[in-house]
């Protein structure tokens, strides 16, 4: 689950990782009195309005509607916050991570201005804690070039990306933290403050049961402070359990809506750009599924694994949710009855197929396993226009036939 | 005989008298499952199912001999179920339960890798040798018996498999499912490795997914170590860049997880890799010659 920047920032306080300070708002009269409060609090006119949304890339973002409008701005006076607001909220941003259609934005962050000028240089690096997979360890990646896009750092400087793996059921060890600190090229009093950050910035990690956590850019102040200028988090859904507060912080409007709703129904859900739907029970079948489509000279429209209960409400759950795209052709079902039973299914299949009452492009029914050849027949004599395989390369023939408007 | 588990292993199973647990218990022991009890703490001394139930996996050993765990406990204690079943001295430990927290199997697999034992899944149907010990929540009656050895992360795509390869004429030794999380107790590497030391199998058929490194990994042993046939297929083929699909470690991260390099290096290094999942048992047929 992600959150937004301003709930990843108050998680951070709470394990006293120093963040840019900030208030979130969603009209322009709070983001006014924001900036009052921010700039009496710094004595600087100067504050950072954000866009909060959950994809990255919202500087060099623009908004669909005010398009010479980015999605963050540093702004000097309450004429500007107000005119950055009204260009930003309820407005559209673009971004290259939110894809074409962008996201609409119903919440600014009105952050303080860490670019102040002071007896040192400022500077900004980059620092993710995330699971490193091959180590089955957490790993700490970091990098003198902050800022920036990562992807590119590795790719163009990878001598300048650094990694901390941490032991399994240990913390960060203090030899690690100075290890960063000097990696980053850090002395006196911003080393100490770096050593603090790190090491509290990993207990969140734990603490929070994160699955990632990016801070970029982490900033070096001219007074020698570790801040948390932006930073994006992403919580284990599995362990959401034990931590009631943080799935509170969900925001359903920045998921699909059709995904929400097919979670509601225990489906799981993916919406893709082709046009044959399919409903596969397994995660792995259907994603196997999915590139049979594929083969059979068709696109999949989608990935939805009904899991272990396939019965008539959840594929009637499956056949509305898929059908709300306007670009499916044609539906693949493919069930591999093991403890469910596929005759079970078919009359699932076939009671949901009546209360639809409407479908008119070609339904292809797989079902294998036990009682096959029962829920076949059943399938056969209902009348209904759904074909029926019971092997998956008949199924991926029938695909083929319905795509070229055989049956 | 098979790898991990065979007639003679000793079962018991973790979260015995739970809906789950009681289900899948009792089509284990009609399969012919030597289940010598299951563990509930509090209901030890009772019996269910007609075997003893124990309060520690500890009491379980001692007591009926267990070897062998499988665990349907929630997800919430299943990593301290791990841990108990690891620290009293069992020696394969099949832990079925989905949605573990991540950060939970960072620590118990580090403390199961201090013991003495294996550890399958989580988030995995089980293992299997056919017609001796069903360990697992897979259909029995699609597992002839034969000479064909399946690892797959994903639980009805080794049914698939498991029946075309029937189909074809062949049947299957052991078949492992190592589960589809980040984190997993046996590596499709280690699971292929004990295939290949099986005197009873003659074939490996390898199911990957998108994400990771672990089919590149078994690939890269296979190339030194290729003494029996190996198919292979990877599931994701279309699946796009950054979306997880369904499967917790299901997700593209880099250039290197995709399906696409997968097969590519699968192929490199003497795997027979199909991109039809409708292919998988011919496939293994025509390489065996049957």
């Amino acid at each position: 689950m992600n959150v937004h920047e301003y709930q990843a920032k108050e998680l951070l306080k709470r394990y006293n990782v120093p963040t840019q300070e900030g208030i979130a708002v969603e009209n322009v009269t709070d983001a006014l009195n924001a900036y009052s409060q921010i700039s009496s609090q710094t004595g600087s006119k100067f504050v950072v309005v954000k866009a909060q949304i959950h994809a990255g890339g919202r500087g060099k973002g623009r908004m669909v509607e005010v398009p010479e409008q980015s999605g963050v701005a540093v702004v000097k006076s309450a004429e500007d916050v107000e005119r950055v607001a009204k260009n930003i909220l309820g407005n559209t941003l673009v971004t290259i991570q939110t894809g074409a259609a962008g996201k609409k934005v119903s919440k600014l962050l009105v952050a303080q201005d860490m670019y102040y000028d002071g007896p040192s240089d400022r500077k900004e690096f980059y620092l993710s804690i995330l699971l490193d997979r091959t180590k089955k360890q957490n790993v700490i990646m970091y990098s003198t070039e902050g800022g920036m896009d990562i992807e590119e750092v590795a790719h163009n400087t990878p001598d300048r990306i650094f990694k901390e793996w941490v032991a399994p059921n240990m913390s960060l060890q203090g030899y690690q933290a100075r290890n960063i600190a000097f990696n980053l090229g850090l002395s006196g009093e911003a080393f100490k403050n770096m050593v603090k950050f790190v090491t509290n910035l990993y207990n969140a990690y734990v603490g929070l049961d994160a699955s990632m956590i990016e801070i970029n850019p982490l900033f070096k102040s001219a007074d020698d402070k570790i801040i948390a200028v932006d930073c994006k988090m992403d919580l284990d859904d599995n362990a959401l359990m034990r931590h009631p507060d943080l799935k509170d912080m969900r925001d359903k409007s920045e998921e699909d809506p059709t995904e929400v709703e097919a979670g509601e129904f225990n489906l799981n859900y993916v919406k893709l750009d082709g046009n044959v739907g399919c409903m596969v029970n397994g995660a792995g079948l259907a994603m196997a599924t999915m590139d049979m489509i594929k083969l059979a000279g068709g696109e999949p429209a989608n990935f939805l694994d009904v899991g272990g209960t396939a019965n008539a409400q959840t594929v009637e759950a499956g056949f509305r949710i898929i059908m709300k795209d306007p670009n499916v052709k044609a539906i693949l079902i493919n069930i591999f009855g093991g403890i469910v039973r596929c005759d079970r299914v078919a009359a699932g299949v076939i009671e949901a197929y009546n209360n639809m009452g409407n479908i008119n492009i070609p339904i292809i029914v797989r079902l294998q396993g036990t009682n096959a050849e029962v829920a076949k027949e059943l399938i056969v004599n209902s009348g209904l226009k759904v074909q029926s395989a019971i092997q998956l390369s008949e199924a991926a023939q029938l695909v083929q036939d319905a795509i070229a408007g055989k049956n | 005989m098979g790898v991990l588990v065979n007639k003679d292993s000793k079962v018991i199973v973790q979260g015995f008298t739970g809906t789950e647990g009681t289900f899948h218990a009792t089509q284990m022991i009609e399969y012919g499952t030597n289940v010598v009890g299951g563990v509930t703490p509090n209901k030890g001394g009772t019996t269910h199912l007609d075997r003893p139930v124990f309060n520690t996996v500890k009491d379980a050993v001692n007591q009926a001999g267990a070897d062998t765990s499988i665990i349907f406990v929630p997800p919430a204690f299943a990593a301290d179920a791990i841990m108990e079943a690891a620290d009293a001295g069992i020696k394969v430990i099949i832990c079925i339960t989905e949605g573990i927290p991540v950060q939970d199997m960072v620590k118990a697999k580090a403390f199961a890798a201090t013991k003495n034992c294996t550890l399958i899944g989580p988030n995995c149907p089980g293992v299997i040798t056919a017609e001796e010990a069903k360990v697992g929540i897979m259909p029995g009656f699609v597992f002839k018996k034969g000479r064909i050895g399946i690892v797959s992360k994903s639980g009805t795509l080794t049914y698939e498999a498991a029946d075309q390869t029937v189909k074809s004429g062949m049947g299957i030794s052991t078949a492992i499912g190592i589960g589809g999380d980040p984190i997993i107790g046996t590596t499709t590497k280690e699971a292929v490795e004990l295939l290949m030391n099986d005197p009873e199998t003659d074939g490996i058929i390898m199911i990957g997914e998108i994400g990771g490194g672990m089919e590149a990994e078994a690939a890269k042993w296979l190339k030194d170590n290729m003494r029996k046939p190996v198919v292979g297929f990877i599931a994701g083929q279309t699946a796009p860049a950054g979306r997880r699909m369904g499967h917790a470690g299901a997700i593209v991260g880099g250039a290197d997880d995709t399906a696409a390099a997968k097969m590519k290096i699968m192929a490199e290094c003497g795997i027979h890799v199909v991109a039809s999942p409708a292919d998988i048992g011919k496939t293994m047929a025509s390489v065996i010659g049957k």
